[in-house]
């Protein structure tokens, strides 16, 4: 299990490295960010010397060196255009991508399993072929159309809910700051929540769905009917608990793609978190941003596989991953 | 988990027309204050006035800050912090300063501050070093008397001195601002963020992409005009979810309103559009400096070298479909390199005339009775329908024969493409100008002066147009001092780029603001925002 784990961590450090790697020569076809720190007059000889002072015109190999030993630090450097240390932003913007995908999450399981196992125990009913076609919606349109369609209809038209932003936060110890404390808060939180997590919620709730057709169908179900339990026992008690391991899995692995894909949703809904944040430093070329925005998610995903790598180990003895020279 | 996106943009457009169609909006929540909510494309980042001399940032920090001179609604200088001045010799002016003004901290503001702006508007970091010249000596006489002495006469010394905000020098050393933020220091902290000026209003908080909230300087020296009580500031990217914000009262004001939103947001009760001509000129240029262009098939010579191919692309270029349908209305198209409104002669020009005849024979005249092919680089995301402003280019000029590659690019690629780091690399290119100081010499100096490869000259003259004449006017033009004498000059210097057609001149663009009706507001032509013109009712 100790050689597993450690055999793991240096294949996530072989992971980011490469991420890092892959990122930094992409930044090199963005564009010049020169153009965007500087106003029109400035002369090309400063333009020149800020170019020099802030090491591009160094071999990429060096500059690369120079951006993986402060990452190690966890010094990102100097946003261009913000004029602050990227970490510090990067932190500041986290508590809003946070509280939005755990929302999103959380509505994505409540609201995608009952449906899920509804259409698989009464898969004809008229309800069911409705959940389904939502399911179809909000599976093939694409997230901001989604979004644009909610603020139109709820804010525009209705004026129920705000269009855009995060509402009155409340700051809560040295950095964290939380919308769930205010009314505005809470009512701003509803369609990009919504948005973002549809998707994962159709995902969920056909996977529950198939997965409850498919253990509905299998013996130990038969059994227990035999044995005369109530269909609510059978249902939930014995289907739904055997559909939830792959649910489980799913679930933790999407977790990472909703941070990751909150960078469409937080844009149409002008949700001040990471994904904006990165959106802005693409459009002004803000390098520093961009490197340790790609290479926290990278991470993030890294850490979730590593953990999910465990939890199959530990959960499922069955599973000997890397185990046996096979 | 590749999502479609194919064909959602029309759809999208049918969707927000259909929904705005029936939009009853409901007035915005009732405030309990006057607070005007403004928001905006783009980031107000950093709050060093001398850090980014860019419109937007400045006009945002003009609310707070305050130069010697101010701009007032029809953009003519007044006087701003300097009650007073004169030009005692040409090489010698003198300002008198308010004696009345305190910086928002409550330090009185006085000479010192102004000499104190004047070195570090100068030091190694500014982006505003062309505010004042390098050379020039500033000396206090008393505590709001300040002599400037010139090494050469300038006679728009102070044309861009609305935009150079006087900072407090006590508070600057308190808080390690004695020079400007720059992007290499490692640790530049919370300064970057915060600001003291002498302006109507303060900053009382800012987080860069998030949120700024303005409130109001209860000391401030000039007679107030608006009736607000706070600024709410919100950066909005996204152009469906500002104007969604503004029709559904969640904030007063936008900018800019996008070209196709334009007559929805105008049809809304609630809800109008404020147009204007802005300054910036869009123009098209041609390069003129390399022997061969690589994106032509024309070998061993430049066809652009010959004036008779660029009045050829001039008269192909139908003017008035490209206001019509490209920009829908929303420009006014110009005969020179520079606004209309900054030029007093610039009425007496006019634009070579739509003609893809005399066009073609210009091109046979030139050798080129067959047309020829060139590239064209383009920004797709700097300036009001700018791809596709290129695109209806590239069609006309079709029309006569020539066929034009079009790369059409994010501004970020196209800047480092076309300008100096890129080396010039463009035959042919859509570029705008707005001249900072509103002057003809800024135009003439950095686009149509000559240059060399490394852009020593006229750095954003990217073709390379060369013209002595023109050189020795814009040497002279800018040591004039004899208004009439000067604008003859400029003058003459129009008619030959004129002549030999160096540029074409397309159109200015023009503004375009979203306000919910009870609000007013004062839309100046350099697409400032300033508050203390604003009133909401």
């Amino acid at each position: 299990m100790l050689a597993f784990t450690i055999r793991r961590l240096f294949q996530a450090a072989g992971v980011l490295l490469v991420v890092a790697l892959f990122s930094f020569v992409m930044f090199r076809f963005v564009g010049d960010p020169i153009n965007q720190m500087v106003g029109v007059d400035t002369s090309p000889a400063e333009r020149a010397q800020l170019r020099q002072d802030l090491g591009l015109n160094d071999q990429i190999i060096v500059q690369f060196a120079r951006f993986v030993g402060n990452a190690v630090q966890f010094n990102f450097g100097i946003s261009y255009q913000m004029k602050q240390p990227v970490a510090q932003l990067i932190a500041s913007r986290f508590p809003a991508t946070a509280e939005l995908s755990l929302v999103s999450a959380l509505f994505a399981l409540l609201i995608g399993v009952p449906m899920g196992v509804y259409t698989g125990l009464y898969r004809d009913t008229l309800l069911s072929r409705l959940f389904m076609a939502i399911s179809l919606a909000g599976i093939s349109l694409p997230t901001f159309l989604i979004g644009i369609l909610l603020i139109f209809v709820f804010s525009v038209h209705l004026g129920w809910l705000p269009s855009f932003g995060r509402g009155d936060t409340v700051q809560i110890g040295g950095f964290w700051t939380t919308g769930f404390l205010t009314k505005s808060g809470l009512l701003s939180l509803i369609l990009p929540s919504i948005t973002l997590g549809l998707f994962q919620m159709t995902l969920i709730m056909r996977l529950v769905r198939g997965e409850m057709l498919e253990v509905l169908r299998t013996d130990f179900i038969k059994f227990a009917r035999a044995r005369g339990l109530s269909r609510r026992a059978i249902n939930f008690g014995h289907a739904l608990k055997n559909t939830l391991i792959p649910v489980i899995t799913i679930t933790g692995l999407q977790l990472g793609s909703i941070i990751a894909f909150a960078i469409i949703t937080e844009t149409v809904f002008q949700w001040p978190g990471m994904g904006l944040l990165f959106l802005q430093a693409v459009q002004n070329v803000d390098i520093p941003i961009m490197a340790a925005y790609l290479l926290l998610i990278a991470f993030l995903f890294t850490v979730i596989n590593f953990i999910v790598d465990l939890l199959y180990v530990a959960v499922d003895p069955r599973i000997r991953l890397g185990g046996s020279p096979a | 988990m590749g999502r479609k996106i194919a064909g959602a943009r029309s759809l999208r457009a049918a969707i927000i027309a259909a929904t705005a169609m029936t939009a009853s909006v409901t007035g915005a929540t009732a405030q309990e204050e006057n607070t005007l909510r403004f928001a905006f494309q783009g980031t107000l980042n950093a709050l060093d006035p001398y850090s980014l001399n860019e419109t937007f940032t400045l006009g945002m920090l003009g609310n707070v800050y305050e130069g010697l001179t101010k701009r007032d609604e029809d953009l003519e200088i007044i006087p701003g912090l300097a009650e007073s001045w004169e030009m005692l010799e040409p090489l010698h002016w003198r300002f008198h300063l308010r004696e009345d003004v305190t910086f928002a901290n409550g330090n009185p503001f006085t000479a010192d501050d102004v000499i104190f702006s004047a070195e570090r508007v100068r030091a190694e970091n500014s982006d505003m070093k062309t505010r004042i010249p390098a050379d020039s000596e500033w000396v206090k006489v008393d505590d709001h008397t300040v002599d400037v002495k010139l090494q050469t006469p300038n006679p728009i010394l102070i044309a861009e001195w609305d935009t150079w905000y006087i900072m407090d020098k006590e508070w600057s050393e308190e808080n390690g601002l004695t020079n400007p933020i720059s992007a290499r220091d490692t640790n530049p902290g919370e300064a970057a963020y915060m600001a003291n000026g002498t302006g109507p209003f303060q900053i009382d908080s800012h987080e860069p992409g998030v949120k700024t909230i303005y409130t109001v300087n209860e000391d401030w020296w000039g007679e107030v005009e608006h009736n607000l009580d706070q600024v709410v500031f919100t950066p909005i990217a996204s152009d469906a979810t500002r104007v969604a914000a503004l029709l559904s009262g969640d904030v007063d004001l936008i900018e800019p309103v996008p070209v196709q939103d334009i007559s929805r947001v105008d049809s809304n009760p609630d809800t109008d559009v404020l147009t204007g001509p802005e300054l910036r000129v869009i123009h098209l240029g041609f390069n003129q400096i390399r022997d061969e262009l690589p994106t032509s098939d024309v070998e061993g010579e430049n066809p652009f070298r010959d004036a008779r191919v660029r009045k050829a692309f001039y008269q192909a270029i139908n003017i008035d479909a490209i206001k019509t349908r490209v920009m829908r209305d929303l420009a006014t198209p110009v005969p020179l390199l520079i606004a209309n409104e900054l030029f007093a002669d610039s009425g007496e020009f006019e634009r070579w005339p739509y003609d893809p005849d005399a066009a073609k024979e210009l091109l046979a005249e030139a050798g080129y009775p067959d047309g020829f092919t060139v590239g064209m680089d383009c920004p797709n995301d700097r300036y009001v329908n700018d791809e596709a402003i290129c695109q209806a280019v590239v069609s006309m000029l079709a029309g006569i024969g020539v066929n034009i590659d079009l790369n059409a690019q994010p501004k970020a690629q196209y800047f480092a493409k076309v300008l100096a780091p890129g080396g010039y690399d463009t035959d042919f290119f859509l570029l705008g100008w707005t001249p900072s100081s509103f002057d003809s010499w800024n135009v003439l100096t950095n686009l149509a002066t000559c240059r060399d490869e490394s852009g020593a000259g006229g750095p954003f003259n990217l073709g390379g147009y060369c013209n002595e004449e023109v050189d020795a006017l814009a040497k002279d033009i800018v040591v004039e001092t004899d208004i009439e004498k000067r604008d003859a000059m400029i003058k003459q210097a129009y008619e030959i780029l004129t002549s030999e057609t160096s540029h074409i001149p397309l159109h200015q663009q023009s503004l375009a603001w979203g306000k919910r009706s009870n609000v007013d507001i004062v839309q100046r032509s350099d697409n400032q925002v300033l508050f203390y013109w604003a009133q909401v009712h």
